[in-house]
């Protein structure tokens, strides 16, 4: 396959960027979208220009640190992690706009890697158990009901890789947050906590630059792990009661 | 965010649109029953119009009970209206730097078009008000304070069916995401099943509206309602 | 669901008998004679004696205290934050401790714990199956062939029970039976059921909890968090290490961090054979560094290899993906009989023309051989040309994996219910419908044993230098069982190191020492010219065609069997590339900024040395155990021979300079609660 490839590119977070047209030929359809670049990055190494910086780790679809807008899709055409789409859902000849998430919240590093330290200061807000190590009671003493479990897994399978944010027109951080709301709201272990959890992890969603939800489904169309839409509104729920409640 | 306060969250103002909503809502489905008193004539059109004014006497004074849902509605709009274009600004600062392409994959038109199309309603609002409730204004030229008379002049006209008609399609796709879309903030819609049941729900509404809004003017056009 | 042991360590049908030490020893012929001085034998100095049960309990109240009021006052710095780092740095903020931890990545939540697929184990025995702590114990060591330390890994035993009571507390969401009690599945060939699993994703779920844990302590203000940051020297002063120097991997920043005491929690070095199941970033660079300031490293050549991963599909190949190898229980593995027919569609290949090796060689066990056995049989099979898919650098690396039969016998809907979400996963990376053409498989590694060697304390040899999970060697012998990195990872961090190393903090704070100690100068100074050494050479290969060169040499040479003529040869081999690499490497760009070719050259260049160690380290070890297989020690059927009599200790090497020999201190093997034995698949 010949590709054409538009890659934003910028030095540093203050510099400003700029698509760039890059010419790709040989690639094989087996390869991840990543190996793709790795391929480009090889290629301008030898012209001696400065390869294309992304961010990538585990590669296998678990880390959530890979993730670019491709053709306008947040993780490409693909419902899954931008390192698990391969170049076979492209054909040949074909132009791919390349861009990082966009988020005023996420702002760009270098060419298409982001700073999603925002993700981490929204958890440090409420987004866990107070539990210190040794104190924990024997596992069996509270039972959980399988079906509560069972969801609380399902939504507890967020990758934190911010698609959601890049894919929302208002770039809100609902359904990530929506899913940690949900995660440890179904869970006996969330209760005590559940109100300070929900207002203060909103707080610092707004406080970090993130737009309000509207309900529009991009996050979760975009989602590699198909996060569904309740979460969100659980999330207002949630909120929704600890006002009630008088926080 | 410790000791922040629920009360100034995004989640607030959202909880604040979709009440406010919901009174439109309301209103709108009540105001639609009564449009469609026109296809029973004009006395019985124009009897409704009274009653509204007389609505309480004498307990309340005359056109009290009115006021007080005017106000309930200038309240609910003053609400909707600032939540919105809090919300609005936030998404703008959100992301500064647009996308060079992006699509909208998962998102229905009428998701997208709630702003533009909150504001197309706004202004048909203000229009709407002049002609039949502050100025009335009959575009004909004719009679001002027979209101059957007044609507039937004013749809007499082509294009004044035709803004209302495009006035109608807006809200009606306002309330099809808008509906489902307060249900969701509401914190009412938790299963996929609930999601689903919400979805239909505001999709059936926004038909019924935007019909029932849109059957008075048409059949004044084709002749059906006539002086 | 299926997609349970992406690490067991399958069948476990296996009769031990007793050990019966072999005849076939050289004399005193020492294979690595000439790569390595003999040092002084090693001694774990921390070892509690008595009987085992009691250990832990006694060394914990043996170990000083430190009064709450000085904790503020004492430092810790934490490298890495996976679940032995996060679980360290969250404990040891929640205690009042000043921490520091460190993360390459963008977000600690990104360690590539996350990855791990099968579940943890735990002797609970909530099945009330005849599990308990001692049996836990017992096939750890057994599973490890022996060469683990056993006080260490009861006590890993003992604590697992705990982990499992505190990640429910923090709410991980274990899977659940009807009754709402935790379920259990068998794991690992084990007879017993203890393993604890989330799903196929149980090391994220672990993660999370010990992330959420982290972050909680962050903003408490206990822990400081320093993500793309990357540790490229310790600093040793006055014989303890007091502290790092890192890198800032966005500003290019060079930064001096002291503190009482440092915990390596970097993880395994697998990515020193390029492809790996590891993440791209997993690197050895902070435990070589410290081996480098004197901490030994152990056992550096045990290396688990997995067999059933999805195999190379061309030379722009990244990573290795794993599926879960119970693949093996409905699938048959074959290749072609005739090299002719590597090229043709498998479905055309007729049944006659099909050969079944593992069932042919193996007839009782076929196709559920122990990993190690059917990873080297599908290398040996490709080596002869006979494997299939693509041509990768002039060989096909792959076998089939059919479900023809199991599809034929069970029906499609029952495989899919079974194996679903791996036939899924493994369509979306070939593009291959396995219900329909064979899948095709390959090994990879994906663990690594070998460590920095640390005391019953986790204390490595330099005093205040500590390593926990996969950086340190301690718990898992020559192999690890499915289901065990996690528990040890959490063990390690969440009960082991905050009792331990507040006996060595009950000394400090320790004099305070400036950015101008002469330690400091030097250890800044050192990564300042290597940084300046790779920006300037302006050679013609990239970082990554030398990474990939080096993974294919120690592969080769250095993977499922090792000879003594092959890793003489990749000695000579890495020395020249390293040479090569030195002179003629092309990283581009600054260091004052963002600069990925510029980490990966200081990875890289820490590999060759690591790989070289490992070549020496297995050269040494003329016996086949667990994840390591000598050509030269196996029975006439081709399984692994141990050598007890010679070999039962810790290779535990000392850095002696670039291009010295590496001075090798044994540690002595002792078993006095458990009895050794030899595995057999007879």
């Amino acid at each position: 396959m010949n590709l054409t490839l538009k890659i934003w590119r910028q030095p540093d977070a203050v510099s400003a960027g700029a698509m760039h047209t890059y010419q790709l030929a040989d690639v094989s359809p087996d390869m991840s979208f990543l190996e793709m670049l790795d391929v480009l990055n090889e290629q301008l190494n030898d012209q001696g220009e400065d390869p294309i910086a992304f961010d990538s780790d585990c590669r296998e679809g678990i880390c959530g640190m890979c993730g670019l807008m491709i053709n306008g899709d947040a993780h490409g055409p693909e419902v899954t992690t931008t390192c698990q789409l391969h170049m076979r859902s492209f054909s040949d000849g074909e132009t791919i706009t390349i861009e990082p998430w966009r988020s005023d919240a996420f702002p760009v590093v270098k060419d298409l890697v982001v700073d999603r330290g925002a993700f981490d200061r929204i958890i440090q807000a409420g987004g866990y158990v107070s539990v210190n190590t040794g104190s924990a009671p024997e596992a069996h003493s509270v039972p959980v009901p399988k079906d509560d479990a069972d969801r609380a897994f399902n939504v507890a399978t967020c990758i934190g890789c911010g698609a959601c944010v890049a894919a929302c027109p208002n770039g809100s951080a609902s359904l990530f947050m929506g899913a940690k709301v949900t995660h440890l709201g179904l869970l006996p272990q969330g209760q005590p906590e559940r109100d300070e959890r929900v207002v203060n992890m909103v707080a610092q969603h707004d406080h970090e630059g993130f737009g309000g939800c509207t309900n529009i489904g991009a996050c979760t169309a975009a989602c590699p792990k198909e996060i569904p839409l309740d979460v969100i509104s659980q999330l207002n729920k949630d909120l929704r009661t600890a006002i009630k409640h008088g926080h | 965010m410790k000791g922040a306060r629920a009360s100034r969250t995004t989640i607030a103002l959202k909880l604040g649109m979709a009440v406010s909503g919901f009174i439109f809502l309301g209103f709108v489905l009540a105001h639609m029953y009564g449009n469609l008193k026109a296809f029973a004539g004009h006395d019985a059109f124009n009897e409704y119009a009274h009653h509204l004014r007389v609505l309480g006497e004498p307990m309340l004074p005359h056109e009290g009970a009115l006021w007080i849902l005017r106000l309930g509605l200038i309240l609910s709009l003053v609400v909707h209206v600032y939540c919105a274009i809090v919300l609005w600004r936030r998404a703008a600062r959100a992301r500064t730097t647009k996308y060079v392409m992006k699509k909208d994959t998962g998102a229905t038109r009428a998701s997208l078009m709630m702003r533009w199309g909150g504001v197309t309603i706004l202004v048909f609002l203000i229009w709407h008000l002049l002609n039949f409730t502050i100025g009335k204004v009959n575009p004909s030229g004719g009679a001002t304070n027979d209101p059957y008379l007044l609507m039937v002049d004013t749809f007499d006209l082509w294009w004044m069916t035709l803004i209302y008609i495009v006035a109608m399609l807006a809200l009606g796709a306002h309330l099809h995401h808008g509906i489902w879309s307060a249900a969701q903030t509401l914190g009412w819609t938790g299963t996929a099943a609930k999601r689903q049941r919400a979805k239909v729900f505001g999709f059936v509404i926004a038909l019924i509206v935007s019909i029932g809004f849109s059957l008075v003017p048409l059949a004044v056009l084709a002749g059906i309602i006539t002086k | 669901m299926s997609h349970d042991s992406h690490d067991m360590d399958m069948p476990d049908t296996v009769t031990a008998t007793e050990a019966s030490p072999s005849g076939s020893l050289d004399g005193d012929y020492d294979d690595a004679a000439g790569y390595y001085t003999p040092g002084t034998p090693l001694v774990d100095g921390k070892a509690p004696q008595g009987p085992i049960a009691d250990r832990w309990q006694n060394r914990k109240f043996e170990a000083r205290l430190v009064n709450p009021a000085n904790r503020r006052k004492l430092s810790i710095i934490i490298v890495g934050t996976g679940l032995a780092g996060a679980s360290a740095a969250a404990t040891l903020g929640e205690a009042g401790y000043n921490v520091k931890t460190f993360c390459y990545q963008d977000s600690p939540r990104r360690a590539h714990s996350i990855a791990a697929q099968g579940g943890i184990n735990a002797a609970k025995n909530y099945k009330e199956d005849g599990d308990s702590v001692h049996r836990l114990f017992y096939d750890t060591v057994k599973g490890g062939d022996y060469r683990s330390r056993e006080s260490n890994v009861y006590r890993l035993a003992e604590v697992s029970t705990n982990i499992i009571d505190q990640c429910v507390a923090q709410g991980v969401p274990f899977a659940r039976e009807y009754g709402g009690l935790l379920d259990n599945r068998s794991f690992g060939g084990v007879q017993v059921s203890r393993t604890f699993y989330a799903r196929g994703q149980t090391g994220q779920q672990l993660l999370i909890g010990a992330y959420q844990a982290l972050e909680r302590q962050i903003a408490a203000g206990t822990v400081s968090m320093f993500t793309r940051h990357e540790m490229l020297e310790l600093i040793v002063a006055d014989g303890k290490a007091r502290g790092i120097i890192a890198r800032d991997m966005v500003t290019g920043e060079v930064q001096t961090h002291l503190a009482d005491v440092v915990v390596l929690a970097s993880g395994g070095y697998g990515n020193v054979f390029y492809l790996s199941t590891n993440a791209m970033g997993s690197n050895v660079t902070a435990a070589w560094r410290a081996h480098r300031k004197g901490a030994y490293m152990a056992n550096p050549c045990y290396t688990q290899i997995h067999p059933t991963c999805i195999p190379v599909s061309g030379s722009h190949q990244s990573k290795l993906t794993l599926m879960s190898e119970s693949l093996r229980n409905d699938g048959r593995i074959w290749v072609p009989k005739n090299q002719a027919d590597c090229d043709k569609d498998p479905r055309d290949i007729a049944e006659e023309d099909r050969d079944y090796y593992l069932e042919r060689i193996y007839p009782s066990f076929g196709n559920l051989v122990p990993r190690d056995i059917a990873s080297r049989a599908a290398k040996n099979v490709c080596d002869e040309g006979r494997g299939v898919g693509p041509e990768v650098e002039g060989v096909r690396r792959g076998v089939y994996l059919d479900f023809a039969d199991a599809i034929d016998r069970l029906g499609r809907d029952a495989v899919a219910n079974k194996y679903g979400n791996l036939f899924d996963m493994y369509a979306r990376i070939t593009g291959e419908d396995p219900y329909s053409v064979p899948m095709r498989i390959y090994p990879a590694v994906h663990y690594v044993m070998g460590g920095l060697w640390v005391d019953y304390d986790l204390q490595s040899t330099i005093p205040g230098l500590f390593a926990t999970g996969e950086a340190n060697f301690s718990d898992h012998g020559a192999n690890r069982l499915g289901a065990s990195a996690l528990m040890q990872g959490l063990a390690d961090g969440y009960f082991v190191l905050p009792h331990t190393i507040r006996d060595y903090l009950a000394d400090g704070p320790f004099e305070a020492i400036g950015e101008d100690h002469p330690a400091v100068v030097e250890a800044r100074t050192s990564v300042t010219e290597r940084i300046e050494h790779f920006l300037t050479v302006n050679g013609t290969r990239s970082v990554d065609s030398y990474h990939r060169e080096l993974g294919n040499i120690m592969w080769e040479y250095c993977g499922m069997e090792r000879t003594e003529t092959g890793l003489k040869k990749a000695i000579d081999l890495i020395r020249g590339l390293r040479d090569d690499f030195y002179r003629n490497v092309k990283v581009l760009g600054t260091s004052e900024s963002l600069n990925q070719s510029l980490e990966k050259a200081g990875r890289v260049a820490d590999f060759f040395e690591l790989g070289e160690l490992m070549c020496i380290d297995a050269l040494n070890r003329r016996e086949s155990c667990g994840g390591h297989f000598r050509g030269e020690s196996q029975t006439e059927d081709g399984e692994a021979l141990r050598h007890d009599d010679e070999f039962a200790y810790v290779s535990a090497w000392e850095w002696a300079g670039l291009d010295e020999r590496p001075v090798l201190h044994k540690e002595d093997l002792v078993y006095t609660a458990i009895e050794m034995k030899q595995r057999s698949y007879k």
